[in-house]
């Protein structure tokens, strides 16, 4: 009897536990706007996922303290609640389903990946609802005709694509001879694309096109081919672990190559891990805090990244900055939309032309990001071993000038 | 396909060597999976998280300014206790049951191993910096890092002095004993509670000191160990398990044919290629383990 009682009690407890947190949990209550995202915070993912959970946050702070968003004569406030996807996939488009569904969320964030990304985008356009993603950039989201899909960042097929022409420009406008590794994922394979884009564009030639494991933790293989071939440039792309990996057997083989450009090397900390022999690696990156974009709420890169560094402890990767940047784009968007209604915010949103600290944003029909350029940084160390990532390229933003041909292993 | 690696007769040799130095590394972890499985019975499905622990724990002393070589000497004594703990939590309830129950159990611990690291150390990719330079042969044609060099020859060591342990120690015997005939040994006196202990322990502790060395050549990952239980599953099924030499040459093989795969069929295949091998040599055996069951000599 008395079991039985107890279970009685939890059942209604639980009860009035869901029931009271279905009806909080609507698009607008109150004076605040709930935006939803799944988000790694376990699994494979979850450092970048921590990475992009602290942009959104530390944006939904600043946009909060410095007076909200105003709607219709009203201010309102962001709130967001976030779901652990656990880095899978399966689990993403089930908790947007929750998000949308159960919780009413009628606005969303992106989830960290284009894995996921492209698990949870079918969701949103079912149902509807805008959505604002920071880290999935890979092409295929954005040729599928989503129309309510938005993302602040550059596509993959851009990261390395301005790596190959400058180059194919040191190289006197003459088509230059490529060796690339990539692994096999969705963004790495269109970081691939690009470069096979951009190696037909400037009559360059692929001689080595490796493609990388998942497991991936030994390139030797891939790298003896490189000495043997001697190409002008090494292209790497395999998430954090390719490019440690790269940059520590290039090392140790002493493999001597002109021009080495990679993915994730901020996220890999490369720097910081490999120390000097990370020199003069060139790394694609969609933002990077020595650039002059401008807001009002961040100011710039730099303050942006002294701000970060306050609240977090460590210095912004740009998957941070690109989150900060989704929220900036949402406010910008109500505003101009004067409404909560999600077509209007998604017209809105599709309309947007603004420029904020991480770069400037414009969505093309597709939802990319078209009025931000990628930029490649390279790794410069001085004699006492401590290494600053300098932006090279694009000419318009560099802050350093390209060191190139790379020095041979036998004279650094 | 490339066949680059016949063309130019030095990318062969670099094959080898790579393949023989990483092969002697797998058969260390490999032979602690013969030891534990010839004793126990137990095939462990979390050998390849213990051994990611263990380059976790040089990993850190690296990170606190200890050179992650001496990893090689701390991994061991502190893996060799979490396998003692996890015998005495877990394995000591399967040790009887059949083989898969143990697969069950043990694939449990390695899901929760992996995130159990995911969630202490996070998802990062790390590595551990050694600073020992490289090896240049031919001229130059080959290339080999000191690194790699380091775990052969560490491998080694630790492989001759555990045979030389379990021919001369009271433990090693023990040991042994309670693998030929765990009922005898006991009717005899060995504790063999004990000894399944200490032979998880030391099966932990090899796990330790291969982990410090991957982390010093390669990168440690929370979710890169299944790869090693596979190719340690894989070394022993050639080798029997009672059959050293045997372990240390098929580590030897299986390192040298991953390389040529690698080579051949492209980096992408590589583990895939174990796989295959793997499925081929399961049914070229034809179980033949489940049938016979093999004594550690």
């Amino acid at each position: 009897m008395k079991i039985n009682k107890i279970i009685l009690s939890f059942i209604s407890a639980l009860a009035i536990l869901l029931s009271t947190s279905v009806t909080s949990f609507a698009k607008v209550v109150g004076d605040k706007i709930i935006l939803g995202s799944a988000i790694s915070l376990t699994g494979k993912y979850s450092s970048n996922g921590v990475h992009t959970q602290n942009g959104y946050n530390m944006a939904v702070d600043r946009i909060n303290s410095m007076g909200g968003v105003k709607v219709g004569g009203k201010t309102y406030k962001f709130e967001i609640i976030y779901y652990d996807d656990e880095s899978n996939p399966k689990r993403a488009a089930q908790l947007a389903e929750r998000l949308i569904s159960q919780d009413g969320v009628e606005f969303m964030l992106g989830p960290y990946s284009s894995g996921l990304t492209k698990a949870i985008a079918p969701v949103t356009e079912k149902y509807g609802v805008p959505m604002v993603e920071a880290n999935g950039a890979s092409r295929s989201l954005f040729t599928k005709g989503y129309k309510y899909l938005f993302a602040v960042l550059a596509p993959a097929n851009l990261y390395l694509d301005v790596a190959i022409r400058t180059a194919v420009e040191l190289n006197g406008g003459k088509g230059v001879r490529i060796a690339q590794a990539f692994e096999q994922d969705a963004f790495s394979q269109d970081v691939r694309l690009g470069i096979l884009d951009a190696a037909k564009e400037t009559g360059s030639e692929i001689i080595i096109d490796d493609k990388l494991p998942k497991e991936l933790n030994d390139m030797a293989a891939t790298l003896v081919k490189v000495k043997q071939m001697k190409p002008d440039v090494l292209v790497v792309s395999g998430h954090t672990k390719g490019a440690l990996t790269a940059v520590r057997q290039i090392a140790e083989m002493k493999v001597d190559v002109p021009m080495l450009a990679m993915t994730h090397c901020d996220a890999a900390k490369l720097s910081k891990q490999h120390g000097k022999n990370s020199q003069y690696s060139l790394c694609a990156s969609q933002w990077h805090k020595t650039l002059t974009y401008k807001d009002d709420f961040f100011k710039d890169g730099m303050t942006y990244a002294a701000d970060f560094t306050k609240e977090f402890g460590y210095d912004p990767p740009y998957q941070a900055a690109e989150s900060s940047a989704a929220l900036l784009v949402f406010k910008d968007a109500f505003e101009r939309a004067n409404s909560f209604d999600q077509k209007k915010v998604r017209d809105a949103l599709a309309a947007t032309n603004m420029q904020t600290f991480y770069g400037n944003i414009k969505f093309a029909p597709g939802g990319q990001n078209v009025d931000k350029p990628m930029v490649l940084f390279q790794v410069m160390c001085d004699d006492a071993g401590k290494c600053e990532n300098k932006v090279v390229a694009p000419l318009k933003w560099a802050s350093a000038e390209l060191i190139h041909p790379i020095p041979k292993w036998s004279k650094r | 396909m490339d066949f680059m690696v016949f063309q130019y007769p030095m990318i062969s040799v670099q094959a080898c060597l790579d393949g023989v130095l990483l092969g002697i590394l797998f058969a260390l972890i490999a032979y602690g999976m013969a030891l534990q499985w010839g004793v126990m019975n137990i095939i462990n499905i979390a050998q390849g998280d213990l051994v990611i622990l263990g380059g976790y724990i040089a990993y850190f002393m690296y990170l606190y300014g200890i050179h992650p070589a001496w990893g090689v000497i701390v991994a061991p004594i502190i893996m060799y206790f979490v396998g003692v703990g996890l015998y005495k939590l877990v394995i000591n309830k399967v040790v009887d049951r059949d083989l898969f129950i143990s697969i069950l159990a043990t694939f449990g611990i390695s899901i929760l191993f992996m995130q159990l690291m995911n969630f202490a150390f996070g998802a990062d990719v790390v590595l551990a910096n050694s600073g020992y330079g490289t090896t240049f042969l031919f001229d130059s044609a080959v290339v080999l890092p000191n690194s790699k060099i380091f775990s052969a020859f560490i491998s080694i060591l630790f492989a001759i002095c555990l045979v030389i342990y379990m021919k001369k120690s009271k433990l090693g015997r023990a040991i042994r004993a309670t693998a030929q005939n765990a009922r005898a040994a006991k009717i005899l006196g060995v504790d063999t509670e004990k000894v399944y202990a200490a032979t998880f322990g030391i099966n932990a502790a090899l796990c330790g000191v291969a982990g410090a060395l991957i982390s010093i050549t390669f990168t440690i990952h929370p979710y890169m160990g299944l790869p090693y239980t596979i190719r340690s599953f894989m070394i022993v099924i050639v080798a029997g398990l009672g059959n050293l030499p045997g372990v240390a040459l098929s580590g030897m093989g299986l390192g040298v044919f991953e390389e040529f795969a690698d080579y051949i069929l492209g980096t992408e295949f590589r583990i895939g290629a174990v796989f295959l091998l793997l499925v081929l040599i399961l049914v070229y055996r034809r179980f033949k383990l489940s049938r016979k069951r093999e004594y550690l000599k």
